[in-house]
């Protein structure tokens, strides 16, 4: 116990004396913000440094970079990066997906060639599921994938590619047969390069006006052969696999964080400076109701994660807290969030930019990027109905 | 910045597992709906053989102290006897006599030795607390109790008094020269014609009006003092705890019927489960039930580790309104859901709505207890 105490102020030392200095530009709120090349080094050389203290991959095996300690250490690292409110690691698709998903099921060189890249943030990595005409029903994706010899040839178009402009691979999702007896098994997974010609990357522009995903666009691109993950035709189980890391349903992951923390503290914080009737927000009394009402929220999610690690407390629906605890976390954060801009008054309609915004706009913009989150990953309504047919047993639309 | 400063701790023993998995049996099979609704018919409102094997297995000692024949495991065990009582809208006199044993624990030893033991083989304790105008502040009664040589004289009107007709011990609390004091009653000491009846929102319970004119008690049933205020504080941390542990319990029971009517009833071709309008609900509803537990089995947590009163208050605060609002939702999303059949005395649905209204109200509503957080937190 005490040891894991020293652990934690050792953490908490290392991370203050090495927090990166405020940058002159605003920083991304989450690693589906990053959008620039000074956002992008910044955050890169963030994560490097990190990496390189040991405190990243901590609980992944030696072998490949990782620390081989026990998970605790890293949960701890964690929570003080959130708590410090130091920035983020960016490569969280590497870190938190596809690198726990190599470890879990990858080949032996699959493991030597990612794991240890995506550790150092020398290989970022992006994700290639959603498509213009397929996001949801994510089985019913087109992008081809046809062999040629020993390659594979690519053709079609992914969507939404959070930090598609900056990675080095894909984890990609397929069609390698389109005639397969159902649609699931007609469809493959490949850890595939991006700098191969033939591959495209186009910005879009988000609500914020800043950029951080993409378009990418296969035209006959090539890849080897041994970029295909498992056997031909797993593609959909690999896919699912890989979304029990990102919406943490499964652990494994390498750590560190991966958005800007924001908690009901800092809008407490925001309700105290903030007026209303010329008073503190915080002395009005139906605020200070909705700001307790989020308190136990955050607070119930909070023991929700506590409670998970006693099996005896979960044994009748063992998966509802970890299965829902993106539905919940998310949209926790997203009213909260709205509630943060109600709070200003007449100024919560200022905007990023202007001088008089309330931290430069920066609630009004975490509001709108805490879509990102309700929406990335399997929209609020997807997950409520995971919840509700998986963990209830209710039938399917 | 906050005073109280959030802790996660959450503990759960081996016993406590155990314990748990016994009541969950227990209250299986003896409580399923049709004996609740015979129950609420009858006059007692509950089974005198069921409460006579909860004191057999140990459940009503539970909290007593070893040497008061108890088997002092605390409150913490309490809750897993709670949850799935409530999960079975079990009705016996074990919660009335859990907050009575709470708040005997803090007078002195020759009280405690004249009314624990008998509780842990059996006797029945209940707590005589709220008044007419139904406050919930436990140190606000009006109540009066006047010494007068080695008595004391009684005068004022109780109310929600929980099973007040079976009690053997009544704990009542009131006010002695201007501060809270509390005095244990016998059930022979209680006047004919003392105890009234109420009509509450929920059939499972019995509850009464109490007026206690004139009622003379001795001495040394009186709990003054600083005890007088641990004794209440006792009470109401352990109401708070049972009945959002009871709660919990009542919305996984409201859970289950709303669930199995989702897979059984078609509309338009599709069994209604398959709807969103339903499905995501009911979702929320499961949101509810892991979030009260959570905070219920934490609270726990604190008071089993000896957490300063302020955190305990907090958590305690924190699962009941948590626990109110949610068991409050599924009951009334469980009517809205079985349609024209969730309408009727016949449906369950009814059942736990209900029990959700009188949890609600007992010990402060979810308004109530946010005020209160707002001032610890804010
Ligand atoms: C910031 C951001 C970053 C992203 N990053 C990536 C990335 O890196 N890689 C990647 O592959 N994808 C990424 N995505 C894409 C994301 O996974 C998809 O947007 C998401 O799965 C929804 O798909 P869609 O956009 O096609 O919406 P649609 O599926 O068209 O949904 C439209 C609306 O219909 C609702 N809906 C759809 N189906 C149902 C249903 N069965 N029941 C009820 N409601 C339904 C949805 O909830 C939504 O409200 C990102 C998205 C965002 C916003």
């Amino acid at each position: 116990m005490s040891e894991l105490d020293d652990f934690r102020a050792e953490v908490a030392a290392w991370l203050e004396a090495n927090r990166p200095p405020e940058p002159d530009f605003l920083l991304p709120e989450t690693f589906m913000e990053v959008g620039t090349d000074r956002q992008f080094e910044y955050l890169r050389d963030w994560q490097r440094k990190v990496y390189e203290a040991g405190y990243l991959g901590m609980a992944w095996p030696k072998a490949y970079g990782g620390g081989g300690q026990p998970q605790v250490m890293q949960d701890i690292v964690n929570a003080e990066m959130a708590r410090l409110k130091v920035p983020f690691v960016p490569n969280t698709i590497g870190l938190n997906w596809a690198g726990p998903l190599i470890l879990a099921i990858g080949t032996e060189a699959e493991k030597q060639k990612y794991i240890p890249g995506i550790l150092s943030a020398e290989d970022i990595w992006c994700q290639g599921f959603s498509e213009p005409d397929n996001g949801s029903d994510l089985a019913a994706a087109t992008t081809r994938a046809v062999r040629d010899g020993d390659d594979w040839i690519l053709n079609g178009s992914k969507i939404w590619t959070s930090l598609g402009t900056y990675a080095k691979y894909m984890i990609l999702l397929a069609r390698t047969n389109p005639d397969a007896e159902n649609r699931y098994a007609g469809l493959s997974y490949f850890l595939a390069p991006m700098d191969v010609p033939g591959v495209d990357v186009q910005p879009i522009r988000k609500l914020t006006g800043e950029y951080g995903f993409t378009q990418t666009f296969f035209t006959d691109a090539r890849i080897p052969g041994d970029c295909l993950m498992g056997r031909e035709g797993e593609g959909w189980q690999i896919a699912m696999q890989t979304l029990t890391f990102e919406r943490s349903v499964a652990g494994g992951q390498a750590g560190g964080l991966s958005m800007n923390a924001v908690g009901v503290q800092d809008v407490l914080e925001l309700a105290r400076r903030v007026k209303r009737d010329g008073r503190p927000a915080i002395e009005d009394p139906i605020i200070r109701d909705e700001l307790v009402k989020f308190l136990i929220e955050e607070q119930g999610d909070r023991l929700c994660g506590a409670r998970a690690r006693h099996p005896a407390l979960i044994s009748e629906r063992p998966g509802a807290i970890a299965m829902s605890g993106k539905l919940r976390g998310t949209e926790h954060k997203r009213r909260l969030l709205q509630f943060a801009i109600t709070l200003q008054g007449a100024n919560g309609a200022r905007w990023v930019g202007d001088e008089r915004a309330e931290r430069g706009g920066l609630w009004q913009r975490s509001y709108f990027n805490a879509f990102s989150a309700t929406i990335g990953g399997g929209t609020s309504q997807v997950q409520a109905n995971i919840v509700g047919e998986r963990v209830l047993g209710l039938p399917k639309d | 910045m906050t005073a109280v400063k959030l802790k996660a701790t959450m503990t759960f023993s081996e016993e406590q597992s155990m314990l748990l998995d016994t009541a969950t049996e227990f209250f299986r099979s003896k409580s399923p709906t049709s004996v609740v609704r015979d129950l609420m018919l009858s006059e007692d409102g509950y089974d005198d053989a069921v409460w006579r094997e909860m004191v057999d297995l140990g459940w009503s000692g539970l909290a007593i102290p070893e040497a008061c024949g108890g088997s002092d495991l605390g409150l913490a065990a309490a809750v897993t006897i709670a949850e799935p009582m409530g999960r079975w809208l079990s009705a016996t006199p074990w919660l009335s006599t859990q907050l009575f044993v709470q708040g005997v624990l803090a007078a002195d030893d020759a009280l405690r030795s004249a009314c624990l033991p008998a509780v842990a083989e059996g006797a029945i304790g209940t707590v005589a607390l709220c008044e007419v105008d139904g406050d919930w502040d436990l140190e606000a009664a009006g109540l009066t109790l006047r010494e007068t040589g080695s008595q004391a004289a009684l005068s004022g009107t109780k109310t929600f008094v929980l099973n007040a007709d079976a009690a053997d011990f009544l704990l009542i609390s009131g006010n002695l020269e201007g501060a809270p004091a509390l005095a244990v009653l016998d059930r022979e000491s209680l006047p004919a014609g003392a105890l009234h009846r109420e009509t509450l929102i929920d059939d499972t319970r019995r509850s009464f009006e109490l007026i206690l004119d004139g009622v003379q008690v001795p001495d040394d049933r009186l709990i003054r003092g600083e005890r007088a205020l641990t004794a209440l504080s006792r009470i109401r941390n352990a109401a708070l705890l049972l009945i959002s542990a009871e709660s919990a319990g009542g919305i996984a029971g409201a859970l289950e019927v709303i669930v199995e009517y989702l897979n059984t009833r078609t509309a338009f071709g599709r069994k209604i489960g398959s709807y969103q309008g339903l499905k995501h609900p009911t979702v929320d509803i499961l949101i509810g039930l892991e979030r009260t537990r959570s905070h219920v089995y934490h609270a726990a947590s604190l008071i089993e580790a000896g957490e300063s009163e302020e955190a305990i208050d907090v958590a305690l605060r924190m699962a009941k309104a948590q626990a109110s609002e949610a068991f409050a939702f599924a009951g009334d999303r469980a009517i809205q859901f079985h349609g024209g059949f969730g309408f009727t005395w016949e449906c369950d649905a009814q059942l736990y709505l209900k029990r959700a209204l009188w949890a609600q109200y007992a010990f402060g509503d979810a308004i109530h207890h946010r005020r209160h957080l707002a001032e610890a937190l804010l």
